[in-house]
């Protein structure tokens, strides 16, 4: 909404008495920030000069509590991290672990942990196209996304009990196998029904002409910028890089799995968003064909130790989550306990870059430009 | 509010005016019971449950409870989420806009005293209750939205007994649960 | 790529890297002291090492630990830059010169270990409050809040 021509708003009214930026607070508690995330945004008129994120209203402290944990008990922990993709940290954390013991997984197992994090993914890209949506305006479009994650959510929560916080991939497999009730052919049936349900979707909001008008060319993002800025994940592939930790360091069992890399090209909120939805035609492709593929085994490697004490040492595990590369960075000292365990968050990485992006743009658009890179303020506090 | 409960402190002290004050209790707290607008404050995980419950699924709205992100137009309180000692103030501040009548349902572990979060961490509040009063506590990580709706039942039973008078309080008991868990445990130990 | 492959390619780039090249569970692990760590990181970026994947501390006793992990997108490899700082005067250089995604994460370092990051445009307190005392992922924190747990194991 800058207009050169015209000047700055200030510079219009300056026979006025003193003129000032307006400095405006958003949140900690604000509808659109999608958490507790506030915003010190400087206003020239309605244009953000200056956004400055103040985060760390959810700063638990995991880190240290996980040092006054055995390594089993970390595992509920890690699922209040990145709660709308807890099956994500359970699984980086499990590697982590599995690293330091030299645990093999069964194959059964990481084919568990596939199906159940790709199903993860649906649900919380769902979360984060419904809720960009949301932002713009489409209150009916979240409304529909949603119904497309409670089915899934119904599904894990047949699987591992809970609707949220899983606890479902631990060190060395997965706690339950699959339930004999028919879990397995309602899960094709969902792969069946959904892409149509997607597709209903992508033409409502992505089809919409006052979507596109809302959201395209809103909080560009550069490639050079978004590989400086360390950004990963659907918001690093919306810029035009083709990067995924599945295809190019392909960890588990994803080698085995024939999938396409969605990149967007021109990197603004209209494409983070839709690569998100895109992407989960793709993570029911891989569901499908995990299932062909999935043969009857142990789900647990054998002769765990209740009590892990893994040797010294440290490792680095990192997975694509549905927001980005997640890592666990892990360090032992031989005892029961973790020394240390730092979360590497793409949610805090990728929402660094927010501020910048939004200077330029009116105050209505910062709300979509945050919500377009789908923070999950557990995940980015910890 | 002042003018109501001048107006409860009046019509007490009148002879036979308890007779309307009773009458104008209950349409004020089947008013009031009947369409708690929430102020959502999600902070964590429990704030996907709590956008689950008034959802497609489970439609907090046919209770009228309307989630609406606006302190002053609100008239309960949802905390759902931990509540971080740098976030304290600000869900204060939230609550202190709130106008009265106004009532707090604190929801999960973590409100209810830091669950998961209570030991060996330098920077959750033990409980949202050492800084607001808790009318409805939900225990569960998280929990499922209809524990969720449950509460606002419950807490609508609450409003039900209370009187525009201060200090007074009305006991529907036809409509409670009568049988407390205390009373049941008494039993058991004088049987055996 | 393999941490043997890279080795391979970086050693011989940088000949000089070798004494404090190893490799560690399959990961490459450059270990160097704190004056030239800004330094080398800015040889490996110009090696190709592309991303700032992240940057923590590890409270040693003696000495912290800094441990940065780069990350590269053409070379599809990670690779961990360590050193140590002492624990009464703990300062490296900063790399936002290098990666802007170093900001925020030096400033969690920063905020949860108490090591400056020299050269750092906006060093503040990240998750704890502004005025906030302490380092709390240090050892040796104390705080009357915390309620220590019951040891059950």
């Amino acid at each position: 909404m800058t207009n050169d021509a015209q000047g700055t708003a200030a510079e219009i009214v300056s026979d006025g008495p003193s003129v000032r930026e307006m400095v405006v607070n958003v949140g900690p508690s604000h509808p659109s920030t999608h958490g507790v995330c506030r915003i010190i945004t400087h206003l020239d008129g309605e244009v953000v000069t200056e956004a400055d994120l103040v985060i760390g209203y959810l700063h638990r402290g995991i880190e240290k509590i996980a040092e006054n944990r055995t390594y089993l008990q970390v595992v509920p922990l890690t699922d209040r991290l990145d709660y709308v993709g807890s099956m994500y940290n359970n699984w980086a954390y499990s590697r982590a672990v599995e690293k330091l013991m030299g645990i093999t997984v069964p194959e059964r197992a990481e084919y568990l942990r596939v199906i159940t994090c790709e199903l993860q993914r649906v649900a919380s890209h769902m979360m984060a196209v419904g809720s960009a949506g949301n932002d713009a305006g489409a209150t009916s479009f979240f409304v529909l996304a949603f119904w497309i994650r409670e089915q899934v959510v119904d599904l894990l929560a047949r699987l591992s009990g809970s609707r949220l916080t899983y606890n479902y991939v631990r060190p060395g497999g997965v706690s339950f196998d699959i339930p004999e009730d028919g879990w397995v052919e309602d899960l094709r049936a969902l792969c069946k029904k959904t892409p149509a349900a997607l597709e209903e979707l992508d033409r409502l909001f992505f089809g919409n002409v006052i979507a596109k008008d809302r959201t395209k060319g809103i909080g560009v993002l550069s490639a050079e910028d978004a590989i400086a800025a360390g950004v990963t994940g659907p918001s690093l592939r919306a810029s035009g890089v083709d990067f995924d930790l599945r295809r190019d360091e392909p960890y588990s069992v994803y080698d085995r799995f024939s999938f396409d890399v969605v990149v967007g090209e021109s990197g603004d909120s209209f494409e983070r968003s839709r690569c998100r939805l895109l992407e989960c035609y793709e993570s029911l492709r891989i569901i499908e064909q995990a299932l062909d593929q999935m043969e009857p085994g142990r789900t647990t490697a054998p002769s765990i130790p209740r009590l892990i004490a893994p040797p010294a040492g440290e490792v680095y595990e990192r997975i694509e989550s549905a927001r980005g590369t997640l890592g666990v960075y892990l360090v032992s000292d031989g005892s029961v306990r973790p020394w240390r365990m730092k979360v590497r968050s793409p949610a805090f990485t990728n929402l660094s870059v927010v501020g910048t992006l939004a200077v330029g743009h009116t105050i209505s658009d910062l709300v979509i430009i945050v919500g377009s890179f789908d923070p999950v303020f557990g995940e980015v506090d910890r | 509010m002042a003018i109501i409960d001048d107006l409860g402190q009046t019509l007490e002290k009148m002879p036979g005016g308890s007779v309307i004050l009773t009458s104008f209790d209950a349409l004020l707290d089947w008013s009031r019971g009947h369409s708690l607008w929430s102020q959502p404050m999600g902070t964590a995980c429990c704030a996907m449950e709590l956008i689950a419950s008034s959802f497609s699924k489970f439609d907090l709205d046919r209770h009228g409870t309307f989630p609406r992100a606006d302190p002053r137009s609100v008239d309960v309180m949802v905390v759902a989420g931990t509540i971080s000692r740098k976030m304290a103030p600000a869900v204060l501040r939230v609550w202190e806009q709130m106008a009265e009548p106004r009532w707090c349902i604190a929801m999960g572990n973590c409100t209810v005293s830091g669950g998961i979060f209570h030991y060996d961490t330098y920077a959750v509040m033990p409980g949202v209750d050492s800084f607001l009063p808790v009318d409805v506590y939900i225990a569960g990580c998280p929990p499922r939205p209809e524990a969720l709706q449950d509460a606002i039942l419950q807490l609508r039973d609450k409003i039900r007994n209370e009187s525009v008078a201060g200090g007074r309080t009305y006991e529907h008991k036809l409509l409670l649960p009568t049988s407390s868990p205390r009373v049941a445990i008494e039993d058991r130990g004088e049987s055996a | 790529m393999k941490a043997e492959d890279l080795s391979e390619r970086l050693l011989k780039e940088f000949p000089d890297l070798a004494s404090s090249f190893s490799i560690d569970k399959g990961e490459a692990v450059v270990t160097v002291s704190s004056d030239v760590v800004h330094d080398t990181i800015e040889r490996l970026k110009g090696f190709g090492f592309n991303q700032f994947e992240m940057v923590t501390a590890v409270d040693r006793g003696e000495n912290l630990e800094v441990v940065y992990i780069l990350h590269s997108l053409g070379m599809k490899v990670v690779i961990w830059v360590r050193t140590f700082v002492p624990r009464d005067a703990a300062w490296v250089a900063s790399m936002v010169d290098l990666y802007t995604a170093a900001d925020w994460l030096e400033r969690e370092v920063y905020d949860l270990f108490g090591i400056e990051f020299r050269g750092h445009p906006d060093l503040r307190r990240i998750m704890m409050p502004f005025d906030f005392e302490g380092s709390p992922l240090r050892k040796d924190y104390v705080d009357e809040n915390i309620i220590p747990r019951p040891d059950y194991i």
